[in-house]
């Protein structure tokens, strides 16, 4: 049977009837909001159900949206299906301040490496990982670099303003 | 065996376990990269890598570049085959603006692209051959891999971290030059790649080096998120051109080879047959290069032509905003795959309207599936390792990003 974002969508309603928080398509594809406390059975049943088939995790990462009260950490993971050509996005949002989310490790082990990077970069806490570390920066680092309170270079340059390089950044994010 | 109690790491283990270092800097060009490996006698018990040190922040940076500035960025993460990358950043934009390109500029790319990759599989079997000893297919190699550098030169100007095309399209159309250097490229390149197949694929020493040296099982492989000719090597057929064909790759004709034990002869062979039929893609990409503008009609995101700036009003203002970047960007999330010489080099980017991204995520395939190193070379001797490891193409640019 030839899945589509449509019948992608109803079976997982069909399974997790008030699991999907929300879902849109943008630029085609299906992207679904559920909770952490339900994302490891999502995804299990994503990867082990004969119709859906998402048998390989393309990607795993995180945002940081620090406007959004109570919802600032966004794990977002990319599934794919090779039987039926599908692409699927899911992501959680959970507090900053308790950045704790279940390891895909069991799922795919490819989840391993990707989970030390998003710790390593923001700070997610993914319970249940063998070996959550830093990977990619010094093991000795204190914070979180990709959060979005921490700039990019140390701010005490002053002969070049990046406003003349249009290099300011976005409207509602203070780079001073 | 008995254990003594009170020591708890192996190392001590009756004095039988060694550590050993392979790292950060290996001979034979591999990259910035560490393994530290417990070894009994010649054999590799465990493996622990070690990465980051070429770590450049791209993700950071790209929060902070205009849309048109994170092209060089996207230069550095494979280095070896750089067009790619820019092509696939390209794309990913485009999709984001909804820009369709003429098909001329779909088949410029496609044959830069091509070239990106018989370049980057030139430099990892060559490598393979220097680490089991044969230095002379590396040297022969490179000459050739100089003149991929001449034909980039000609379209962008550089040779490794090429910027090459643009948000639209590509920045000028092939010169003259180009079209000579290409021409001449087709017609000998073929005869010396088959010299340098002939010193390796059928060499007895060769075949026994590396037949069985760091086998990966399909199912294991796609557990680790291999893709690439890695996961071509153990047997799936997935390649991104064909799943979801970008830039006209769906005009042309060419096979997908796969291995059968996913070893590190497997891997040669396949690489190998892939500039074949990378070659097969380019002659049928430049044989049927159609008439054409060589980008499409965005002026908000591609540079006018430098006389009109000087001359005409209206140039001007979208020469400024360009490279200003004032131009609106739609508000969205979109995720594009490439498949890079090393396999599907994704971006996931997020954009919330400001001129720069708001966030950027590179799924480099070499960081993902380095992962399953130690799991493939459990157990195997140190020079099986050194192969397994040169056999993945593991760019230190890519791992780290």
């Amino acid at each position: 049977m030839n899945l589509d974002n449509g019948t992608l969508l109803a079976a997982i309603e069909r399974q997790f009837p008030t699991a999907i928080l929300s879902h849109s398509e943008p630029h085609g594809m299906l992207t679904i909001e559920t909770s952490r406390e339900k994302i490891v059975e999502m995804l299990r049943f994503l990867k082990e159900d004969s119709e859906t088939d998402m048998n390989f995790l393309t990607s795993l990462c995180a945002v940081h949206y620090p406007k959004q009260e109570d919802r600032e950490m966004c794990v977002v993971y990319h599934l794919h299906s090779f039987r039926q050509n599908l692409r699927l996005r899911v992501k959680i949002f959970f507090p900053v301040n308790d950045p704790n989310t279940p390891t895909m490790t069991t799922l795919w082990p490819a989840a391993n490496w990707m989970e030390r990077q998003e710790y390593d970069f923001f700070g997610v806490q993914f319970t249940g990982h063998p070996d959550l570390r830093r990977i990619l920066n010094v093991d000795d680092m204190e914070v979180f670099p990709m959060r979005k309170e921490y700039r990019l270079e140390d701010g005490t340059r002053t002969d070049k303003d990046d406003r003349f390089f249009g290099r300011d950044g976005h409207e509602g994010i203070e780079f001073d | 065996m008995q254990v003594q109690s009170y020591f708890s790491s192996l190392d001590n283990l009756d004095g039988e376990l060694a550590t050993l270092n392979l790292g950060p800097t290996h001979p034979a060009t591999h990259g910035i990269f560490q393994n530290v490996l417990k070894m009994d006698g010649e054999r590799i018990v465990s493996a622990e890598p070690t990465i980051g040190y070429i770590h450049r922040a791209f993700e950071k940076l790209a929060e902070r570049r205009p849309y048109n500035q994170i092209a060089p960025i996207t230069d550095r993460l494979n280095y070896c085959s750089s067009p790619i990358n820019n092509m696939g950043w390209h794309m990913t934009v485009e999709k984001l603006i909804g820009c369709e390109l003429p098909k001329r500029a779909q088949y410029m790319r496609v044959i830069i692209m091509e070239l990106a990759r018989i370049a980057d599989h030139l430099v990892c079997n060559a490598v393979i051959g220097v680490d089991t000893g044969a230095l002379t297919g590396f040297t022969y190699m490179f000459q050739e891999r100089e003149r991929i550098y001449e034909i980039y030169e000609e379209v962008c100007g550089a040779r490794l971290t090429t910027n090459i095309g643009r948000i639209g399209g590509m920045e000028r159309d092939f010169s003259p030059e180009f079209h000579e250097k290409l021409q001449k490229f087709l017609k000998d390149f073929p005869a010396k790649f088959e010299e340098f197949n002939s010193l390796l694929e059928r060499n007895r020493i060769f075949m026994d080096r590396t037949i069985g040296a760091g086998p990966i099982a399909p199912d294991r492989a796609l557990a680790y998120g291999f893709t690439g000719p890695n996961l071509r090597a153990a047997g799936v057929d997935y390649d991104v051109r064909v799943m979801e064909p970008y830039s006209s790759y769906d005009d042309f004709e060419f096979d997908i080879p796969i291995g059968k034990e996913g070893d590190t002869y497997d891997r040669f062979v396949v690489r190998q047959e892939e500039i074949r039929q990378s070659l097969r893609i380019i002659r049928q990409a430049y044989e049927n290069l159609p008439q054409g503008k060589c980008h499409a009609d965005v002026p908000a995101f591609y540079l006018p032509e430098k006389p009109d700036v000087y001359t005409k009003m209206e140039a001007l203002i979208y020469h400024f905003k360009v490279v200003m970047q004032e131009t609106p960007i739609p508000v969205g999330e979109v995720y594009h795959a490439v498949e890079g010489g090393n396999g599907e080099l994704g971006f996931y980017l997020v954009s919330d309207g400001g001129r720069t991204p708001y966030r950027l995520h590179f799924r480099r395939p070499c960081f993902i599936y380095y992962q399953a190193y130690p799991e493939m070379v459990k157990g195997s001797m140190l020079s099986d390792a050194i192969l397994t490891m040169s056999s993945m193409n593991v760019i230190a640019g890519e791992l780290d990003a």
